[in-house]
């Protein structure tokens, strides 16, 4: 009897044996070292290599300057726009049913499964020189190629479906019941939408924005074929990089991208704070 | 206010949700929409709220044909199974949510719909916990909480969709006593939707039976258990015995035995439907059906007894009160004679409508007290 009852109460059935857990394990953790974790290390690194004077240099040059102000200008427009397109998007889908829903949704995911040098293209084909539409803008004296608003076009082409893929589950998991009830007690449309369905999605929205904006001000792609390279007027964070290095400006492009890796990081860390805090807020996908 | 519905119709692509639903119901009433799922039975309620729209007929609150009037402007109370509370607001601000909507002149001060949402909260005995959210009150504390909140507009109708259905069965227990108490106090026309027939009966000052988009039967308590007017609604009031029989000379026969007088003018072949608790045990010189008892389990205050007929060795169930003297009458391997107590006898004749068809027809009924 004794025996049979010195099995290890918290055995399993379903675990495997210790050493092939360990070793599982250790796979997995060295993959991630050796992929994720080195390159992320060694780009601060490099870029502190030279010492902080030369960090904090590379970065104040005006050069960098203006990327990083254009590059947080795009980001200020197009995430508040992708904001309101994103909920109006999921409002629709999630609450209401009608002709052409499905293809609405693939719409919606269109830009990621489009290579963003073609969304860069596209922009370029329509308001280039040559573009179709070209000649919508041609007697404004609005130059939309090779300045801000192809840049902010471009990027909010890329992080459109942030918002909206964000809310549609989470909408559609909670149904069309608060709507209902908010309705039958007298509000209007207005007073629900603002009183009822934002507060319930006020977290995965925060997410899909985080989310949005990380991908905004990161974009090389798209804004890249739109941008025209111009330093200092047209070049964001991401392509200064680029021709930083390409220049043999490492330490300089490093400071950069270290900047960029921050952001990331930060971006990182927000959204698993919302994860744990408010897991049970965002929709099912990111449960924990 | 009472409510009237005239030849309501409902499609869902090819499925018939309504068929041709007619039915008045009074002011003050207290009104069950009992069916199995499917039946049609929240279809009706959402249409009478204006949350879904029938595609054909008409709905009257106290005359008025509200079919164009919006579910913003219908005035009603609607209060929803799985509670749809606002999560983000505290019970007081859910309550008064209805008050806090409205627009310029109609808009009461804010330390009345305060005090509003606190007489609301008194009467569904929530006193005290106005500052909580949703989340900190259990099924039973939310779903009064909703409750409240519908009643803030002062509805003309509250609808209640499976009010009950997401409790465990001793909060619905409460609940129910409850509510009969909460209507009694306001008065107000309520209809509530149940797949549970003990809810229905115990609630209900009225009850209407649906199945497949159609009334089965409407009627009080007592109408609908004791004289259902098809086996579908004796199915669905609590379990039942099926007999096959033939009716012959003015008596029931099963199985070669006449087992009760039955004066009806009609012979030839009928299904007979009696409900466990109504067989008892009969005296020898009595009328009855003999059977043969399987086994004897007791339940708390319910003793189930299942026994066999003989000769078609079909099974019955039996159901006697605890402390009943016929008790110890059923001992397994015996043979007793059972006395029916009321039953209903249903033939099948030919549906004019769809040829061909066999529905059941209720012919006639019995109630043996009556007739000794």
């Amino acid at each position: 009897m004794s025996t049979t009852l010195s099995v290890k109460a918290n055995h399993s059935a379903v675990t495997e044996s210790a050493g092939m857990r360990q070793l599982l394990i250790a796979g997995a953790l060295l993959f991630l070292l050796l992929f994720l974790l080195l390159p992320l290390i060694s780009v601060f690194f490099e870029a502190l290599r030279n010492g902080i004077g030369t960090y904090a240099e590379a970065l104040t040059e005006p050069d960098a300057l203006a990327a990083i102000k254009l590059t947080l200008i795009a980001a200020g427009i197009s995430v508040p726009l992708n904001l309101v397109f994103g909920v109006a998007a999921a409002w629709a889908v999630a609450k209401f049913e009608f002709r052409g829903k499905t293809l609405l949704i693939t719409l919606i995911d269109l830009p990621f499964s489009v290579s963003p040098v073609v969304a860069g293209l596209i922009y370029i084909l329509m308001f280039g020189e040559s573009g179709w539409a070209a000649g919508l803008i041609a007697d404004t004296n609005i130059q939309i190629i090779f300045a801000l608003p192809g840049i902010v076009l471009a990027t909010i082409f890329v992080t459109f479906p942030f918002v909206a893929r964000e809310l549609i589950p989470l909408m559609q998991e909670q149904g069309t019941d608060d709507e209902q009830a908010a309705l039958s007690l007298g509000a209007n449309g207005w007073q629900t939408f603002w009183h009822v369905t934002l507060p319930n999605v006020r977290w995965g929205l925060l997410y899909g924005v985080l989310l949005c904006n990380a991908r905004a001000m990161g974009e090389f792609g798209a804004v890249s074929v739109v941008s025209g390279h111009i330093r200092g007027e047209t070049n964001t964070m991401p392509l200064h990089v680029e021709i930083l290095y390409n220049e043999y400006n490492f330490a300089a492009a490093f400071a950069m991208a270290s900047v960029l890796a921050s952001l990331a990081l930060l971006t990182l860390g927000l959204k698993s704070l919302l994860e744990t805090r408010h897991g049970e807020a965002l929709s099912q996908s990111h449960k924990h | 206010m009472d409510i009237t519905l005239n030849t309501i119709d409902k499609q869902f692509g090819q499925f018939k949700a309504l068929d041709n639903i007619d039915l008045h119901i009074e002011s003050g009433e207290l009104i069950a929409l009992l069916g199995p799922s499917g039946s049609g039975k929240t279809t009706l309620l959402r249409i009478i709220a204006g949350l879904e729209f029938a595609d054909g007929g008409a709905v009257y609150f106290g005359g008025e044909d509200v079919v164009a009037i919006p579910l913003r402007k219908r005035q009603i109370g609607f209060v929803f199974q799985h509670y749809a509370l606002f999560k983000h607001m505290t019970v007081r601000d859910n309550v008064s949510f209805g008050l806090r909507v409205r627009k310029g002149e109609t808009r009461p001060d804010k330390a009345v719909i305060r005090r509003r949402a606190d007489e609301l909260l008194d009467l569904v005995q929530l006193s005290g916990l106005g500052d909580r959210y949703p989340h900190q009150l259990s099924g039973g504390q939310r779903q009064r909480v909703a409750l409240a909140r519908a009643l803030a507009i002062e509805p003309k109708v509250l609808l209640l969709d499976e009010p009950f259905g997401a409790l465990d069965a001793k909060v619905r227990k409460e609940l129910r006593q409850w509510l009969r108490e909460l209507h009694q106090k306001t008065g107000v026309t309520t209809l509530f939707v149940t797949h549970d027939q003990e809810e229905a009966l115990e609630l209900a000052d009225r009850v209407v039976i649906m199945s497949g988009g159609k009334i089965a039967q409407v009627g009080s308590v007592d109408e609908v258990y004791e004289r259902p007017a098809s086996p579908l609604v004796f199915d669905f009031l609590g379990s039942t015995n099926r007999i096959p029989a033939k009716l012959q000379d003015d008596h029931l026969i099963v199985g070669g035995q006449q087992i009760a007088r039955y004066n009806g003018n009609q012979t030839g072949n009928v299904t007979l439907y009696v409900r466990p608790g109504d067989l008892r045990v009969a005296g020898v010189s009595d009328p009855g059906l003999d059977v043969t008892v399987l086994n004897v389990q007791r339940t708390g205050p319910i003793v189930r007894v299942t026994v066999e007929i003989p000769p078609t060795g079909q099974r019955l169930s039996v159901e006697v009160p605890h402390l009943h003297h016929d008790v110890k009458q059923f001992v397994p391997q015996q043979t007793v004679r059972l006395r029916l107590m009321q039953f209903s006898v249903f033939a099948a004749e030919p549906d004019l409508i769809n040829e061909g068809v066999l529905t059941p027809h209720l012919i006639g009924r019995e109630r043996s007290r009556l007739a000794q």
